[in-house]
């Protein structure tokens, strides 16, 4: 996959970005509200069209939504009529998946996520995080080249997001799964990231991108982790960096 | 323990209207006691007068009330979706609303004389436009996230309607569907008062021509009852299935 540059009219709310999403990479998007993230997500799931500019993925423009792109919202905008098992498989469905091929592919996601065998559970009956990672199951059961996520944890307790994190990398581990996270959380995007890319407002753009070399599992509370966040958020509100460290 | 405090209730009601008639205050043929009415009832229900008009009342409502849900659901869906079509009809379907259906009788039986066919379209033109209206506002209230992860689930056009809007509007259609029936009922029964032979509110109208206060208390009950029928059968069910499912608890 491959994003190139674009730039998104209205307050300028995009200008001028070029990004390059590698297969197998995380790529954080970070940065304070208005800066256009979300934006550029949507761009990516064909929700919305640039002015100027494209968006490839494996070398063709996008055109619209498609299945090789698959988004995890903030709420997770799961279905309430369906079961957990209808909610995963809705995608399949609408790409006319035969019935046994379409179960067994939701088994495994929700076996993915830590949720095997509540697939006949109604959506009220689950927890925010439960429901997350069945919206994370509904991307996943896709197989899509790229799965985009707008804020997916915002929405969660500290210790839900935590569990979280530990699901997500897991599934980078064992899946290589491409992800485009959209945060506005930098600790988030150092745990989860291969790459940080440091977006500002006002007109939207890319201001740093980081590298991000530390062992994995990370978890939130590691000191390297915690140090990685404070060079972000030094850059992001203009603080000078006093050690020029490379990690 | 509902059904019981309620019978308690009205056996409470109809016991007070008995001790009332009982102290003869009003004249007896103005004000009969529930006894007299039951008796009248029973004879118009063993005659077959009573059962004939509420199969005839029952049939123009349920005709024009599939007729309004055939037009009024694909009608809000259209509304809460194109920008344009809410625009202009959306208006005309606003101030259609404030129409009393009643008032479309005598341009119906201009139009289509003293039959059935001008009841049915003074029943339509007042439920298919509260249940159009009731949709709209359903969808339009929808969280826009629903489309979007359908949309980016591969889903557009007729199946973005029938799978994702129609199922998350249900708890709105279930308001509108009721919306419709009582507004379908209600304008029946005022058409049938003032024109139409047959049915219940016709039934109603001998009864004060024939100066019979028993007939129209009987009549007056049974269309309470059938009221009360529709909204717990049908349509308290309906609502019971749908909020379960949301997991909205049960109200």
């Amino acid at each position: 996959m491959r994003g190139v540059c674009r730039r998104f009219e209205d307050v300028v709310a995009l200008q001028d970005v070029s990004l390059e999403v590698f297969p197998g990479e995380t790529v954080m998007l970070a940065g304070p509200s208005g800066c256009g993230k979300s934006t550029l997500l949507n761009l990516v799931a064909g929700l919305d069209r640039p002015d100027a500019g494209e968006i490839l993925i494996d070398g063709a423009p996008i055109q619209g939504p498609g299945p090789d792109r698959s988004l995890v919202f903030q709420d997770g905008a799961l279905f309430p009529w369906l079961s957990v098992r209808g909610n995963v498989e809705f995608g399949l469905k609408q790409a006319r998946v035969p019935r046994r091929e379409r179960s067994e592919r939701a088994a495994r996601a929700l076996e993915r996520v830590g949720l095997g065998g509540f697939e006949g559970h109604a959506i009220h009956e689950l927890s925010g995080g439960m429901r997350q990672r069945v919206a994370i199951a509904r991307a996943l059961v896709m197989e899509p080249r790229v799965i985009l996520m707008d804020e997916s944890f915002s929405a969660l307790d500290a210790l839900t997001r935590e569990d979280l994190y530990g699901v997500l990398q897991t599934l980078q581990a064992e899946t290589g799964a491409t992800i485009l996270f959209v945060t506005h959380n930098v600790r988030e995007s150092i745990v989860l990231g291969d790459r940080v890319v440091l977006m500002a407002p006002r007109p939207g753009r890319v201001q740093r991108t980081f590298e991000v070399d530390l062992p994995r599992p990370r978890h939130i509370d590691d000191v390297t982790v915690a140090r990685a966040a404070q060079r972000v958020s030094n850059e992001m509100r203009g603080v000078p960096d006093p050690e020029e460290v490379v990690w | 323990m509902i059904l019981v405090r309620r019978l308690v209730f009205f056996a409470a009601l109809v016991a007070f209207w008995q001790l009332l008639a009982m102290r003869h205050i009003w004249d007896e043929t103005l004000f009969p006691g529930p006894l007299a009415v039951g008796r009248t009832l029973w004879g118009l229900i063993a005659d077959g007068t009573l059962p004939d008009a509420v199969a005839v009342s029952l049939r123009r409502v349920m005709l024009g009330y599939l007729v309004s849900l055939v037009i009024g659901v694909p009608l809000g869906i259209l509304l809460a979706r194109q920008k344009l079509a809410d625009e202009t009809l959306g208006s005309l379907v606003t101030g259609f609303q404030s129409l009393p259906s009643i008032c479309w009788l005598p341009l119906a039986l201009l139009w289509f004389g003293l039959n059935d066919r001008a009841i049915l379209f003074v029943v339509v033109m007042g439920s298919m436009v509260s249940i159009a209206a009731a949709v709209r506002d359903g969808v339009h209230n929808l969280p826009p996230t629903y489309v979007r992860a359908a949309r980016t689930m591969g889903t557009s056009g007729l199946r973005l309607t029938t799978d994702v809007l129609l199922p998350a509007s249900l708890p709105a259609l279930m308001t509108g569907a009721k919306l419709g029936w009582s507004y379908a009922w209600r304008a029946l029964m005022s058409g049938e008062l003032l024109f139409v032979s047959l049915g219940l509110g016709h039934m109603l109208m001998m009864g004060r021509e024939l100066s019979d206060m028993s007939q129209v208390l009987s009549v007056m009950v049974v269309i309470v009852a059938l009221g009360l029928l529709a909204d717990n059968m049908v349509f308290g069910s309906l609502e019971r299935l749908v909020r379960r499912r949301w997991g909205l608890g049960t109200a």
